[in-house]
């Protein structure tokens, strides 16, 4: 039932508390059953129940950050989706992936934007960037309960810090574990089954300072070797055009790299990888 | 038990009328109006106390009276828009939905408790033409009343009203829409009926941009609203085009500087994620 709907014609309760400015904390005590990690679950093990989101990267740059997110969900052998979208801007200044159950963190990303977003509009004022890693942290921690029966889902967040003094501090990646456990990473990050392998091509092609497109280059390429060694990652579709979702987050704002300046980078390596396998 | 002198209920709503009527135009005033861009607040504010605020992508707020009884409605129609968004889409939150709350709060607020809130507000939904634009009054007792193209709250809103509309289209510009409505709040209140001039740290300004996705809701301060307010700007921002990111309002060195306001263009909060599964 939409909240303010009340017939007696009394005053509706949220109306006259003034509560808190947590959208989550709001919803637990007006509409908790829109909560994930509210809903009894019955009992046993059900990770093979629905589809599965794979790989994503983070990279800091010299500008901020840029996140990339392969297309593939997967439930159990076959190829539930081909063209899912797991990385979302959080708000103008950040962005989050998500890897794990896709239901489930398609919604926690929605509530997390929410939240974020409700935060700022009545604070007028932004959250600081550790307080929004805080806030992902808690939503996580809340799904602890599914998690444990198979539907576990893990974000990663990275966003511009505003207030940072230091430029090289401007771009920050924090990761998540299941137990909504919260950690800043340096230079780099990667979630999900393929991460494995995406991580390691990191290390070894990662420096500081990368601008913006090169974090983008690095990150295709990243994804590209998690999808040659993953069942569960999905590489470019160069035949269908579905290609990595890109984004970065800037002092300027958050974008989304289009379609074609992906699929030009997507091709470029792939033709590189005609040459010399290895990359 | 103790008697109780008998009052009629009609005296007794007399008596609340009165008392709310007697806070709100105690107050300064704020006028809200549609212009060729979108839908303009200005409030005379001398206070970081915000009269005008976002509730939702294409809904704004602002209101007069007492400070702590408008900002708990306010936040509550926050609430309200996000809840319904968050449980069906963000199409689905409207103005008038969120008018209806405000008119249901105040009018029980009116008759249940025993003193009415000396608040006046209005709530505004910026539609894709000016015709399609929606501003809803809503008076401390809970009627709304629908008021097309302009409106004018607090103390001395008649006379203010009536200098807006004189001079009120819905193609003005934006420079010419903040000089209209900081000319007809200036034409009250002055020594002997003489008009006073209002200056941009007087003013809190912010408009509903037609032309953006997402979030509309910008502010307009600073540099950029005394630029607004002195002269007649040759390419006034609300004629630019929708795809290229706005130089103002605000400008973006701005927006870095104090990330106070609504996001960015590229926000594409969670209408990708509808596309997702498709």
């Amino acid at each position: 039932m939409p909240a303010g709907f009340d017939p007696s014609g009394r005053l509706p309760d949220f109306f006259a508390n003034p509560g808190t400015s947590s959208f989550t904390q709001f919803l637990s005590v007006h509409a908790p059953e829109l909560l994930p990690g509210r809903r009894p679950l019955p009992p046993g093990y059900s990770a093979d129940m629905a589809p599965h989101a794979t790989t994503v990267v983070s990279i800091v740059c010299a500008d901020g950050v840029v996140m990339a997110g392969d297309r593939r969900a997967t439930a159990g052998n076959l190829i539930a989706s081909r063209d899912i979208e797991k990385v979302h801007p959080a708000d103008p200044y950040s962005l989050v992936g998500m890897a794990g159950t896709a239901g489930v963190g398609i919604e926690l990303i929605k509530l997390f934007q929410v939240e974020l977003e409700h935060y700022e509009k009545i604070e007028g004022a932004m959250l600081s960037l550790d307080g929004k890693a805080n806030r992902l942290a808690a939503l996580v921690r809340n799904n602890l309960g599914a998690a444990m029966q198979g539907l576990a889902v893990v974000p990663i967040f990275a966003g511009v810090d505003l207030a940072a003094t230091d430029p090289a501090k401007v771009g920050r990646i924090f990761s998540f574990d299941v137990a909504g456990g919260l950690y800043e990473e340096t230079g780099y990050d990667g979630i999900g089954s393929g991460s494995l392998f995406a991580k390691s091509a990191l290390k070894k092609r990662y420096r500081p300072g990368l601008s913006v497109d090169e974090a983008v280059t690095l990150g295709v390429e990243a994804l590209y070797d998690a999808a040659d060694d993953d069942t569960a990652t999905g590489g470019p579709d160069l035949t269908r055009k579905i290609y990595p979702v890109v984004m970065s987050a800037t002092t300027e704002g958050t974008r989304r790299h289009t379609d074609e300046e992906v699929g030009a980078i997507a091709e470029s390596v792939v033709a590189r990888r005609m040459e010399n396998i290895g990359g | 038990m103790a008697m109780q002198f008998y009052a009629s209920p009609e005296q007794i709503m007399r008596d609340r009328s009165e008392h709310a009527r007697k806070g709100i135009s105690r107050g300064r005033s704020a006028v809200v109006l549609t212009y060729e861009g979108g839908v303009l607040f200005v409030a005379e504010n001398l206070t970081s106390l915000r009269k005008v605020s976002e509730i939702y992508d294409r809904i704004g707020f602002a209101a007069v009276g007492r400070y702590n009884e408008f900002e708990n409605l306010r936040r509550a129609g926050v609430r309200k828009a996000d809840l319904d968004g968050y449980s069906y889409d963000r199409r689905d939150v409207t103005g008038r939905a969120i008018a209806n709350a405000y008119a249901h709060a105040l009018g029980a607020i009116f008759t249940e408790q025993v003193k009415a809130y000396e608040v006046e507000i209005c709530v505004a939904e910026v539609g894709a033409t000016a015709e399609a634009d929606e501003i809803y009054r809503i008076t401390y007792d809970g009627s709304v009343q629908d008021e097309p193209g302009v409106m004018a709250m607090g103390g001395q809103a008649e006379a203010i009203s009536g200098a807006l509309k004189e001079a009120h289209r819905a193609d003005l510009s934006l420079g010419e829409a903040v000089r209209l409505a900081v000319k007809a709040l200036g034409s009250v209140g002055g020594e002997g009926g003489q008009p006073r001039t209002l200056g941009a740290e007087q003013l809190e300004v912010a408009v509903l941009d037609r032309r953006r996705t997402g979030r509309t809701f910008r502010r307009i301060a600073g540099a950029t609203l005394t630029a607004l307010l002195t002269e007649e700007p040759p390419a006034a921002p609300a004629t630019e085009s929708p795809s290229e990111p706005p130089s103002e309002p605000p400008p973006a060195k701005e927006k870095q500087a104090s990330p106070q306001s609504a996001g960015s263009d590229d926000l594409e909060i969670l209408d990708d994620l509808g596309d997702a599964e498709q």
